[in-house]
């Protein structure tokens, strides 16, 4: 034990830089999804039947289809097949953000959904145009009551980019098992990267929380309009 | 009452199904400046679609919209939103923006569709709570607003963009009974203003004292038109009068 | 139509490695809920001491990536002296992973049922037993069904990693035929698509029973 704890010790600060890393592609592939769900919850609830089912298709993909398929499909295949030279780092994060993306769309979806029909017909009768009230009015509801599905989004995020290690980029789990298969201290190596992704879990979780409170408006929560 | 002055806006054999059914069976108003016109009739008699087509929230199937003698096509999203600018809207259920203060209501439609400064929106705003009598309301959300208090919100809104009509959907119907009166209070004072208004409502005090005349909706079609002098003259056997008189026992028995 | 020598060894791998991915797969989707409903129960009803404990478990399966916790069972027990077979490390690691988050639907149906139901039932003299049979369960199990659905939908997608335990399941198998012929556009997206198959398929199923147990009032919305 006296050597598990020892190597421990020695090899923490080389996990934690992997955090960087990790952090890096958690808020990379965040804002990608962000990006794509808003864009995509739009398209899906006001497009036209062709702009609908081609999300629903998309959609359909990355909800069913493993992390670590995709991973495997984008880094060895597709990205070679096309020509492009992605980086591990890059392809996890661009993975990671198109999956999260089809999560968020659907998210968004549902708020939208959710949102009284009166909120657009007020903006229309105002003279918005479609796109004005969809900017002014309806993405800052819909934001604010997607938080808590956000937050669980990061969380799932944050856990499936230590699949990244499959194809090499340098985080935490990459570097843990680069370190256990040289000191054969797997399991205490294991549970200290288990213990950093347990406290950045709950560190972005309690931010969110943070977020969420600070843009509390009376009445608007995640339980929506009361 | 009934005046000679041109029309401003001329709506003409509005025609409206969903499905099989229609809800809207040629249906035509004309309004000059200043006119009030009170749309009664019994529900499901399409008087809030009628009032919903008048500003395109809902697309006619046939028919024509005049605003100032320029006619407004249907297919051209500039037209539709230069109506809906000039044509405001009360609905039922006030329909406040939930995310937005009651000034912020307010200031939203200003920036983004007048694109008035943010302080230039902000007095106006201002300006315009102050007529409906919210002036210390203004940082609160419509959560914290009462259903009277939302309406008149509503309205200053509405006010807020400068329309030439006003619509009004049944505007005290999703009221308490002890808050109609200060929404009532408002909407009388746009008239005294000269507001030009089509207003849909069971308010007897409403129908009685402020409209210039009374057009009564049945099966999506008008079935009588006139003044309310003739039309609810006591000892006529109008619709209008039985309807009207429906109400006022209604309103009795409520107390 | 003969198919060429690629594709043959591709889908003879690919179905060897179905069979072995379903195998992992039904036995952790079942003990998943199983223990999820236990873990669930007490982290509603237990005592301080049991509440507490199931709540640890729950946390920590669920604040942690399902790799590393395979990773501590296949490759960090033997430092204690526990060897697990490949097949068995996954089976544990993809059951307590998938109870941990089962146990915060159930605890979430069960927290939503109204204290009056309880009075209603208790009014009628029921015993606590027979109004947790006979009330609270059949809500709270329709509360529940549509999140714990999902996350057996998870728990197919997941069951791809059971590979990186030396367990050879379908992405295993098609990683091994994609390396050999160096194939992997192909080979991955036909493994996506019967991810997408199995995904759909369990769907399908689940819909049908949501629908099979719809009451009014008690939709996922």
């Amino acid at each position: 034990m006296q050597n598990a704890l020892s190597v421990v010790v020695d090899s923490l600060p080389y996990l934690l830089q992997g955090s960087f890393l990790t952090a890096g592609i958690v808020v990379f592939a965040m804002f990608l999804g962000l990006f794509i769900g808003i864009f995509m919850s739009v398209g899906l609830v006001y497009g036209n039947r062709y702009i609908r089912n081609i999300l629903t298709v998309y959609v359909w993909i990355f909800r069913g289809v493993p992390v670590v398929v995709l991973l495997f499909l984008f880094y060895f295949g597709l990205f070679s097949f096309l020509g492009l030279n992605f980086s591990a780092f890059a392809t996890v994060s661009i993975v990671l953000g198109m999956t999260t993306g089809a999560y968020q769309a659907n998210i968004f979806k549902g708020a939208i959904l959710s949102l009284p029909q009166g909120q657009f017909k007020a903006a229309s009768a105002l003279g918005m145009s479609d796109i004005q009230a969809i900017k002014s009015i309806v993405l800052p509801q819909i934001l604010r009551l997607s938080i808590p599905a956000w937050s669980n989004e990061y969380s799932i995020i944050l856990k499936d980019s230590a699949l990244a290690f499959v194809i090499g980029a340098p985080e935490i789990m990459a570097r843990t098992q680069f370190v256990a298969s040289r000191t054969y201290q797997h399991l205490s190596l294991y549970i200290t990267a288990g213990i950093i992704y347990f406290l950045l879990t709950w560190a972005g979780v309690i931010g969110l929380r943070k977020l969420e409170q600070y843009v509390r408006i009376p009445g608007y929560s995640q339980h929506g309009n009361q | 009452m009934m005046t000679d002055k041109k029309p401003i806006l001329r709506v003409k054999n509005i025609t409206k199904s969903f499905g099989d059914v229609t809800i809207l069976n040629s249906v035509s108003i004309e309004l000059a400046k200043g006119d009030i016109k009170i749309l009664i009739g019994p529900s499901g008699g399409g008087k809030s679609t009628f009032l919903q087509c008048i500003n395109c929230l809902v697309m006619p199937d046939s028919g024509e919209i005049e605003l100032d003698n320029e006619r407004i096509q249907f297919t051209r999203k500039q037209d539709i939103y230069r109506l809906r600018q000039e044509v405001g809207m009360i609905f039922q259920d006030f329909n406040l923006f939930d995310h937005l203060t009651a000034l912020g209501n307010i200031t939203v439609p200003l920036r983004k569709v007048k694109k008035m400064s943010k302080k230039e929106a902000e007095q106006r705003a201002r300006l315009e709570l102050e007529q409906v009598g919210l002036s210390d309301k203004e940082s609160l959300y419509p959560a914290q607003l009462s259903g009277g208090q939302k309406q008149r919100v509503a309205i200053a809104r509405a006010l807020a963009m400068d329309p030439k009509i006003l619509l009004l959907d049944e505007p005290t119907s999703a009221l308490d009974p002890t808050l109609i009166g200060e929404v009532i209070n408002v909407i009388k004072g746009l008239a005294v203003k000269g507001m030009t208004m089509i207003m849909a409502t069971h308010q007897i005090s409403l129908i009685h004292n402020l409209a210039d005349e009374i057009l009564f909706m049945e099966d999506g079609r008008i079935v009588e038109q006139g003044p309310p002098d003739a039309l609810l003259a006591a000892g006529n056997k109008s619709k209008s009068q039985g309807f009207c008189d429906l109400l006022n026992e209604l309103s009795e028995v409520e107390g | 139509m003969e198919l060429s020598p690629f594709y043959q060894d591709l889908f003879t791998s690919l179905n060897r490695g179905l069979l072995m991915s379903i195998a992992l797969i039904v036995p952790s989707a079942v003990g998943g809920v199983l223990i999820g409903i236990t873990a669930g129960a007490v982290r509603t009803y237990g005592n301080r001491f049991f509440r507490t404990m199931a709540n640890c478990y729950a946390a920590i399966f669920r604040g942690t990536p399902l790799v590393i916790q395979l990773f501590v069972l296949y490759f960090g027990l033997p430092n204690l002296g526990i060897y697990l077979t490949p097949y068995l490390a996954a089976v544990l690691g993809f059951t307590l992973c998938s109870a941990a988050y089962q146990s915060e639907y159930v605890r979430g149906a069960l927290l939503s049922i109204k204290s009056g139901q309880y009075l209603g039932a208790q009014a009628l003299g029921f015993t606590t037993f027979q109004t947790i049979v006979w009330i609270i369960l059949p809500q709270a199990f329709r509360r529940a069904i549509h999140g714990c659905g999902n996350e057996i939908i998870y728990l197919i997608k997941y069951s791809s990693l059971a590979f990186i335990v030396t367990c050879i399941e379908l992405t295993g198998a098609g990683k091994t035929v994609a390396t050999e012929y160096f194939r992997f556009t192909e080979v991955f997206s036909i493994i996506g698509l019967y991810y997408l198959a199995l995904v759909s398929l369990a769907i399908i199923i689940l819909k049908k029973i949501e629908h099979r147990l719809f009451i009014p009032g008690f939709g996922h919305h």
